[in-house]
């Protein structure tokens, strides 16, 4: 398995309309995420916590786009509010792209991570959030399907992101 | 002291029809929402704390648009590292209006903390271009017409009484509705 090139993951992106962009960085995709910030086409705003992330980005929608945001899984805890009272509510679209620390849960990575690592997908089955656990072959795909079902049902979407899967 | 729904009124006086307005939930939504009902009001319904957030996204995205954020002590102090985001990116055209009566009225009158501390003061250290505290009709109307035009980022911190409003609706459209017609408002303003 050979990790996704940050070129090729933010070309695709940016491809499907994807240029405005907040977030919380992440060891997950570290060369990703520096890529992104030196990108003169995406602009984005390092946020302060993943909440004010999903608030920044939304305003994309109102533009006629779909906005992004970065962020690790920890930060899960910090969208529900939002996600719940904003952004299901209003069906506003956004694109989460989330580094799954923790993932397999323990003994893998930090404690810190253990919980939240297993529990991700749970948390955004029960909010009725679509996601996807992303791959290597075929990203593209897989990225399309996700926003497919976001542009029919007009809510967020995750992208979820392992250890190794983009640099 | 002014109450809260005297100085949304003032302040719905200085809004320009083109501009966006982004009131926080609770009352303020809903005093804003009887006050001057318009399609570029975003009445963030829920999510408390991210009204401030949502006008950054919007004022960086239309440079040539004033968008007024509109919210309270509580809200403010709730998403306190918002302010100095703002501070960071800086855009000019963001109005920022804090309604401090120090306490949670929305739930019930609640005290807040904002007795002890200035959120104006923490704006200006944070790197507002203007960031003023003002007691009082006057002095309000006043910061207003001196924040017009897009010289901010601005935040103007009005104190303002504890006085509900007896039977004030809530707002009317549906949250699907509210967003429609904004996003109308946003692209009549872009075109």
């Amino acid at each position: 398995m050979t990790a996704i090139e940050p070129s090729a993951f933010w070309e695709f992106v940016k491809s499907r309309g994807i240029t405005f962009v907040s977030g919380v960085p992440d060891s997950t995709f570290k060369k990703t995420y520096d890529h992104m910030v030196d990108d003169p086409e995406i602009r984005y705003v390092p946020a302060v916590r993943e909440d004010v992330a999903l608030g920044i980005a939304s305003a994309a929608y109102f533009q006629g786009e779909v906005g992004a945001v970065i962020m690790q899984n920890s930060g899960i805890g910090n969208v529900v509010n939002p996600l719940t009272s904003f952004s299901l509510m209003y069906h506003v679209p956004v694109l989460l792209i989330v580094g799954w620390r923790g993932y397999g849960g323990p003994p893998n990575d930090a404690p810190e991570h253990w919980v939240m690592g297993t529990k991700s997908t749970e948390i955004l089955e029960t909010l009725e959030l679509p996601f996807e656990i992303l791959e290597t072959e075929g990203f593209e795909d897989c990225i399309d399907r996700l926003l497919a079902t976001m542009n029919e049902k007009s809510v967020p979407g995750a992208l979820l992101i392992r250890p190794g899967v983009v640099l | 002291m002014i109450s809260r729904i005297d100085a949304i009124k003032i302040i719905a006086d200085h809004v320009d029809d083109d501009e966006l307005v982004i009131s926080t939930t609770g009352m303020i939504s809903r005093e804003f929402f009887v006050t001057q009902d318009r399609p570029g009001n975003f009445y963030m319904l829920g999510s408390m704390g991210l009204a401030s957030s949502f006008g950054l996204g919007l004022a960086l995205l239309n440079p040539n648009q004033r968008v007024v954020v509109i919210e309270g002590d509580g809200s403010t102090l709730m998403s306190m590292g918002t302010l100095a985001l703002i501070a960071s990116e800086a855009p000019p055209n963001f109005l920022h209006i804090i309604l401090d009566n120090e306490s949670y009225e929305s739930t019930g009158a609640q005290p807040s903390i904002t007795g002890q501390i200035d959120l104006a003061e923490i704006a200006a250290s944070c790197g507002y271009r203007h960031a003023e505290r003002v007691e009082g009709a006057e002095q309000l109307a006043r910061a207003l017409t001196n924040g017009e035009g897009n010289h901010g980022p601005r935040l103007i911190l009005a104190k303002v009484g504890i006085a509900p409003v007896k039977n004030i609706s809530r707002v009317t459209h549906t949250p699907v509705e509210i967003r429609d017609q904004f996003h109308g408002a946003v692209a009549q303003n872009m075109a």
